[in-house]
């Protein structure tokens, strides 16, 4: 399934590592954004104490310097066919490093590692909830890189002192692997890219620097900071991996799947399926607001203008199907839950709400927990699988919900990709709940394509973003059929099962 | 008459004995059952494992009789196929620039599992979970041709003549599909829709067994060149992902 290999000392493709939360990738894609070879080598997760989960950054860049090699070699390539490096990464998570040794200073704290609890609250009771608001464009969360930069500042023996010095480097996971691609020790380039440093909660969302009253707030030392560059432009050129090809882009994953999808204009919306889901819609220059429980970040900066993206984030959609496998044993694969749903007509008016670590977007209830309610003798498995399905559907219409109410221009169709798009009564119910069609493209890889595109734009390879609209192909399309009183019932009997989530941990 | 096959009586000996045992058992007891020495007992034991007869404890390496025994019979899930085909489908479209569909049998029908638009940007009504006449469409007839077990012979179809190409006597129908089998790709000259052509090969999980038929779609002339064949590109490409999406279904789910 491989394009013609007549020219292939001559082919020129663009490498993407897809740097993940349980994995990482390396992806070659062709100038019309074909997906030629993967190679992936999956990490270890540590489980130190209960909330806290880290990361061997060692181990991910030993990962980085296996998976790529491999990649070429299923393609028959060499790194001379390699016009470009582009990196998407695990967002939020966050390492330090010595600068003179190379070697991590601790175990990378990652995006759902919740330790940072005291430090958030004590922001907020400081009151300074209102200032991170305004300057990082959300009030203090654990969900943030910042915060866990703190903590290891404060609990990592030598941290502080060493990050005072200029000894030691922060870094989310691109900045990371761009320092050790680019040589490391004495050589590696420091930087970060405008769509990472908008998670960390230590950056000026309008002019795109670190703020030094935020910076102040969390006692962080500016000089340990990764310059901020755009997400397309040659950072460095590799000494390591692939050498003498140039590293040209880097975004956050949720934020390279927005350019994947080709979400270019304002007010386009793309939603990712994986363990959790990410809403990102496009909003032009203008930086959303967050009163509705969504966060402004930036979608991208190629070129001189940021584009900025509103983003409601579901902790919980895949991982649901997973516990109902693994947890419930109700399934063997994740893709037989389609078939069990489908030996019922409907929910039977059970109804499940996976706020299994509390409620992320729109709601941002910590104390929830999961609650199954509508129980009666009648409930089969086939129900329940139909009540795990919907409520995927459920959380994507309480953030495109909160979408429409935050911009008043109502979103008009979702681009779905990630691995739950192979799930086609899903797909049909999240058409029906929105009311919107619901579409998914061509090739499910829109996080590593978004890598690939900013780094091939960065060259020259593609000549602009508009050129990368016509890569996009639809794959499938989902069309609304939901009689409307019956979606509006159903509505109002979610949203009264979310009400029962609310304020369990006490 | 030919006589027993000899390694299928012992790999029927090592299921009784594995099913009769009440508690796992390592490679030596089995060996030292058959009195065989225990290469073979290996070989044997490995086989009916890798078909998923036979279950091995990932910490102990004992023996105990397979999940799949107890699934003797049911084909795939239909949804796990979908799974497991999505993304040599979506690269079969992006290659061919046809529409792709995945199809399983459904009595006298041809059951859509999957369907990948043809990307050109064109309107196009997703099919999924439609059924279409098994002696009308490519992947109909490949299933048919195929899949004799899982479908009913020609003559007990009613062969309804949707256009004037559709083979509509079990004589015709016969021909297309010894032909198919002698071509090994089943396909469609505009019998179901006018002007719409297909061509499909069979996907084959362990043991070549055809649990279904990946199809690609598009205009006839588009799809065939002036013999009838199937245009070369696109029937190497169809070929090329029916083998790859067949070596995903061997493995046990």
């Amino acid at each position: 399934m491989s394009e013609p290999r007549t020219s292939a000392p001559r082919e020129r493709v663009v490498a993407a590592i897809d740097q993940g939360t349980t994995s990482t990738r390396c992806l070659l894609f062709s100038r019309s954004g074909r997906m030629l070879a993967v190679a992936q080598r999956e990490h270890r997760q540590h489980y130190p104490e209960p909330g806290r989960v880290e990361h061997d950054a060692e181990e991910i860049w030993r990962n980085v310097a296996r998976v790529v090699p491999e990649a070429l070699r299923r393609a028959g390539l060499e790194p001379e066919n390699i016009v470009a490096l582009g990196i998407a990464n695990q967002r939020e998570t966050t390492v330090i490093w010595n600068r003179h040794t190379g070697a991590p200073l601790a175990r990378a704290i990652t995006w759902q590692d919740t330790r940072t609890g005291p430090i958030v609250a004590r922001l907020v009771e400081e009151g300074l909830g209102p200032l991170y608001a305004s300057t990082s464009g959300f009030g203090p969360a654990t969900y943030f890189a910042g915060p866990r930069l703190r903590w290891l500042l404060d609990h990592v023996p030598g941290a502080r002192a060493g990050a005072e010095a200029g000894d030691v480097l922060f870094g989310t996971m691109e900045s990371w692997l761009i320092w050790r691609l680019t040589g490391g020790p004495g050589r590696g380039v420091h930087v970060t890219d405008v769509t990472n440093a908008s998670r960390t909660m230590l950056m000026d969302l309008r002019t795109l620097e670190w703020s030094p009253k935020l910076l102040e707030a969390l006692r962080v030392p500016e000089r340990m900071l990764p310059e901020i560059r755009s997400n397309a432009e040659v950072y460095g050129v590799c000494a390591e991996v692939l050498p003498g090809v140039p590293v040209a882009g880097a975004l956050g994953d949720q934020q390279a799947a927005l350019v994947g999808q080709t979400c270019f204009a304002p007010g386009e919306v793309k939603c990712t399926y994986g363990t959790g889901a990410f809403l990102l819609k496009n909003t032009g220059a203008r930086i959303g607001g967050s009163a509705q429980g969504l966060i402004p970040t930036v979608g991208y900066l190629v070129g001189e203008r940021p584009v900025y993206a509103l983003e409601g984030s579901i902790a919980v959609t895949g991982s649901l199907v997973q516990w109902f496998r693994d947890s419930l044993g109700m399934i063997g694969t994740a893709a037989q839950i389609e078939t069990l749903a489908l030996t019922v007509p409907d929910n039977g008016g059970c109804y499940v709400v996976p706020a299994f670590s509390g409620l992320y977007a729109p709601h941002w209830q910590a104390n929830a927990r999961g609650v199954i309610v509508g129980l009666t003798s009648y409930i089969t498995r086939g129900h329940l699988a139909r009540a795990v399905l919907e409520a995927t559907a459920w959380q994507t219409r309480e953030v495109v919900d909160a979408m429409n109410a935050e911009s008043g221009i109502p979103v008009t169709r979702l681009k779905a990709d990630g691995g739950m798009t192979a799930d086609h009564l899903l797909m049909q119910y999240v058409a029906d709940v929105l009311d919107v069609p619901v579409e998914r493209p061509l090739g499910s890889e829109a996080v590593s394509l978004g890598a690939a595109y900013v780094a091939g734009l960065a060259v020259g390879h593609w000549p602009g973003l508009e050129v990368l609209r016509g890569n996009w192909h639809r794959a499938a399309m989902w069309e609304p059929a939901m009689d409307a009183a019956v979606r509006e019932r159903e509505r109002e009997n979610w949203a009264r099962a979310v009400a029962r989530s609310y304020d369990w941990v006490r | 008459m030919p006589g027993a096959i000899q390694s299928v009586e012992r790999a029927a000996a090592i299921l009784r004995l594995l099913g009769g045992a009440g508690r796992p058992l390592a490679l030596a007891e089995l060996a030292a059952a058959l009195d065989l020495p225990r290469p073979t007992v290996h070989g044997l034991v490995r086989t009916l494992r890798d078909e998923g007869l036979v279950d091995q404890d990932r910490a102990t390496a004992l023996y105990r009789p397979g999940s799949g025994l107890r699934r003797l019979g049911d084909g795939w899930d239909r949804h796990d196929l979908r799974a497991r085909a999505m993304n040599w489908a979506d690269a079969l479209a992006g290659g061919t620039g046809c529409a792709v569909y995945l199809a399983v049998p459904a009595g006298t029908m041809a059951s859509l599992v999957h369907h990948v638009f043809r990307p050109d940007g064109s309107p196009q009504t997703l099919r999924t979970n439609t059924e279409q006449p098994l002696h009308a469409t490519a992947w109909g007839k490949c299933l048919l041709a195929f899949a004799p077990v899982a479908t009913p012979p020609a003559r007990e179809l009613e062969l309804r003549r949707y256009t004037g190409r559709t083979a509509s006597t079990v004589a015709m129908l016969e021909a297309h599909l010894a032909a198919a089998r002698t071509r090994g790709m089943a396909t469609d000259v505009g019998e179901f829709e006018a002007g719409v052509g297909g061509a499909a090969v069979p996907l084959r999980s362990g043991g070549g067994l055809t649990v279904a038929a990946l199809g690609i779609a598009a205009p006839v002339e588009e799809l065939f060149g002036g013999g009838g064949e199937p245009r070369r590109p696109l029937a190497d490409q169809l070929q090329a992902a029916g083998r790859e999406i067949s070596a995903l279904l061997v493995t046990p789910r």
